[in-house]
């Protein structure tokens, strides 16, 4: 066994050592990656280590990031993209959706595009605009990409590794107030596949499903529950596209009620997709309509203001009370 | 238009077929002078055939077997020039009207009616050896030249370039109108490549008209200028010279697969036909221009130097036919082309296997089964089509 304890950026820091340590075609390219170590300290001590033609300092212009690393990919290399805050990632947005999410298609299978692009996502940061967006399902619309979000320091180690290695362009979507609180990250063993939901704590009232940042919110609230008399089931949705329905659906017609936890604004959302999902192949198991507890359909507000837009425990349970009165 | 009348131009073949370099040919004459008899008739032959094969792609989209065409018509000097420049170990990015640098490259130009017909958004595979490194078209505008300065950078990484072997050393060239230079991406393009300092060539076919808007809404100066704007050489020729086509293009890609860094081709030509078989350019430009523009035709000057030089008849009929029968290849095997498969639309969306694609895929061939395959004889009611999903839990 080797665990060590770190936290989720450090953990995407050694899963980018191991990658970049493993195979000679794995580059990073971002702003300010190289020398500083990016503005969250992800890629520390990379440059040092691997050399400036492999953690590049790109110009300032994410466009040109991601449609370079197309490119790269073309002549056999894995770039790995850092958009440095999830509200800065537009300017590529044409070269993430008509771009890389079409280009394996465009060239009937006679090219792999094994693109990764991290985006530190999300609240609670206390950030100026543009800084704290949730924004993946713009991306999760789009066929083509494959989106993914850990919550954890143990699922980040593993899950940049696996999405490096997977053969189609991945979204890293990294929840950044995750980044410092520390957890056990077992090195030798990765117990779940890249696009793989899990439970990881058994209930049998209701069901709460999340991602990212959201999870630890989700764990909190099912503590709370707990002492109130309820038994909820948590799952880590881990994999937003494609979405591992297998779990979400075997709770459901365990507990019969689901609510679905997540930052970004609730209209036409992943936690929407999901609800109808639900509705679709778990009709007859539900006890009470599936319930979403969003951010609200509004810009995300100025930080004095966040802690009333994303969704904490007391929403969460509120949501909880209401499909237990169905 | 812009003005460009002022500065220096590379132009060797006159309008009337003459050979009269200009001064700022001078530094070009080398590769010039390296052309054979035979190098110079191929030019020829690939213009006249490339423009007979436009004009048949029109004549099948107005009689409604493709659905769209992309006229090259005027812009074959450009084209033939500089692909004739780029060498086989090199990299093209085209954007969607470079029928001829497909064709010398190896390309079945019938790949390019495929896409055109709405068979395919792809076409053919770059990495098959045959096409020589001839990449897909890309429609949006510009989007290619990031993709060309990234695999420009893989070329400088892997060290395969300005190790002074030139069989081996690479470079890239993109392809772009005068429009595309509007564009971010183009920007971005140019300054990541000035930036990892990569071996590749930006040539620019300015024809004048983005669709309808023309070049000076564009740009105030001649766009080869704003390469000094990034730090690199920009060079203006005239586009419709074969000649100063291949010796410019020849030379900016030599100096690029020495690494010298990347440079900059604007190739005033223009672009004689409709934007495409959807526009209509009565609408937007004079004759009087257009005419200005026939009376500079890439082709009609390279048969006047060539028949100056002597070359016979029997050449030019040669040339002709082959044209034609190169054309009615496409239209005899148009109307033998089946549709594709509807698998096909899952097939590649994903390099590796995808739960959704499977399901899809498997839904569709059930719900198409479920119709008879005999519609002449269809029911007087329609069959009941299976449901999107199994209700697994009822």
């Amino acid at each position: 066994m080797a665990i060590e304890n770190m936290g989720l950026g450090k953990a995407i820091n050694e899963g980018l050592r191991r990658a970049l340590t493993e195979d000679p075609k794995v580059l990073l390219i971002g702003e300010d990656i190289g020398t500083l170590g990016g503005v969250f300290r992800v890629t520390e001590g990379l440059k040092d280590q691997f050399g400036g033609d492999r953690v590049i300092d790109s110009p300032l212009a994410e466009s040109g990031i991601v449609g370079s690393a197309i490119g790269l990919a073309m002549r056999g290399y894995r770039p790995v993209c850092e958009i440095q805050f999830d509200g800065f990632i537009y300017p590529a947005f044409d070269q993430i959706t008509s771009q890389l999410a079409k280009i394996t298609n465009r060239h009937e299978g006679n090219m792999s595009f094994p693109v990764v692009i991290r985006v530190p996502y999300g609240g609670h940061i206390g950030a100026v605009e543009h800084h704290q967006e949730s924004n993946e399902a713009y991306f999760a619309h789009t066929p083509g990409l494959r989106i993914v979000s850990p919550s954890n320091p143990h699922d980040a180690y593993w899950m940049i590794q696996e999405a490096i290695a997977s053969n189609d362009p991945v979204m890293f979507f990294e929840p950044k107030s995750r980044y410092w609180p520390k957890g056990d990250v077992d090195t030798a063993h990765n117990s779940t596949p890249l696009h793989s939901s899990r439970t990881i704590r058994p209930g049998t009232d209701v069901t709460l499903l999340g991602h990212g940042a959201m999870v630890s919110v989700l764990l909190q609230t099912a503590e709370l529950a707990a002492e109130e008399g309820t038994s909820v089931e948590v799952i880590d949705l881990r994999s937003i596209s494609p979405i591992d329905y297998a779990p979400i659906l075997e709770s459901v017609r365990k507990t019969g009620r689901l609510v679905i936890a997540q930052e970004a604004p609730g209209n036409l959302s992943l936690g929407s997709e999901i609800a109808a999902t639900v509705a679709e192949r778990a009709f007859y198991s539900l006890s009470a309509p599936v319930l979403r507890v969003s951010g609200f359909d509004v810009p995300f507000p100025p930080a004095k203001l966040e802690t009333l837009f994303l969704p904490d425990a007391d929403r969460i349970l509120d949501a909880v009370d209401r499909v237990l009165s169905y | 238009m812009a003005n460009t009348t002022h500065d220096p131009m590379v132009q060797m073949l006159a309008p009337d077929g003459s050979l009269v370099p200009s001064e700022r040919a001078e530094e070009f004459l080398p590769y010039f002078q390296q052309l054979t008899d035979d190098n110079i008739k191929r030019f020829y032959r690939d213009m006249s055939v490339i423009r007979r094969f436009d004009t048949e792609a029109t004549n099948l989209q107005r009689q409604g077997q493709l659905a769209l065409w992309i006229p090259s018509h005027g812009q074959e000097g450009a084209q033939v020039g500089s692909a004739h420049a780029v060498r086989p170990q090199d990299h093209i990015f085209p954007a969607y009207r470079e029928h001829a640098v497909a064709m010398i490259r190896g390309v079945d130009v019938f790949d390019i009616i495929r896409l055109v017909r709405g068979l395919t958004h792809g076409g053919w595979n770059p990495n098959d050896p045959k096409f020589r490194n001839f990449h897909l078209y890309t429609l949006v505008i510009g989007s290619q030249s990031l993709h060309a300065t990234g695999y420009a950078m893989g070329i400088k990484f892997d060290g395969a370039y300005a190790t002074g072997n030139y069989e081996t050393d690479q470079a890239v060239i993109v392809y772009f109108g005068d429009g595309a230079t509007s564009q971010g991406d183009v920007h971005e393009a140019m300054v990541f490549a000035a930036s990892q300092q990569t071996p590749q060539v930006f040539f620019v076919q300015n024809n004048h008209w983005a669709i309808s808007v023309p070049v000076s809404v564009q740009a105030r100066v001649p766009l080869y200028r704003r390469a000094d704007g990034y730090g690199m050489p920009g060079v203006q020729i005239d586009g419709n010279d074969v000649f100063a086509s291949y010796a410019v293009t020849a030379k900016l890609m030599d100096d690029a697969r020495q690494g010298k860094g990347p440079a900059m081709v604007e190739a005033h030509t223009y672009r004689i036909g409709a934007h495409t078989s959807s526009d209509d350019p009565t609408k937007y430009r004079e004759d009087s221009e257009v005419e200005s523009w026939v009376a500079r035709d890439p082709i009609v000057r390279l048969e006047a130097f060539l028949r100056d030089k002597g070359v016979d008849q029997a050449f030019f009929d040669e040339v002709a036919q082959e044209g034609a029968d190169f054309s009615s290849d496409i239209r005899r095997r148009i109307v033998a082309v089946e549709n594709p498969d509807p698998a096909a639309m899952f097939a590649h969306v994903y390099s590796d296997p995808h739960p959704l694609m499977e399901e899809q895929a498997a839904w569709l061939a059930t719900y198409e089964a479920a119709f008879p395959t005999d519609e002449v004889t269809s029911p007087t009611s329609d069959p009941e089509p299976p449901s999107v999903v199994d209700g697994g839990d009822a």
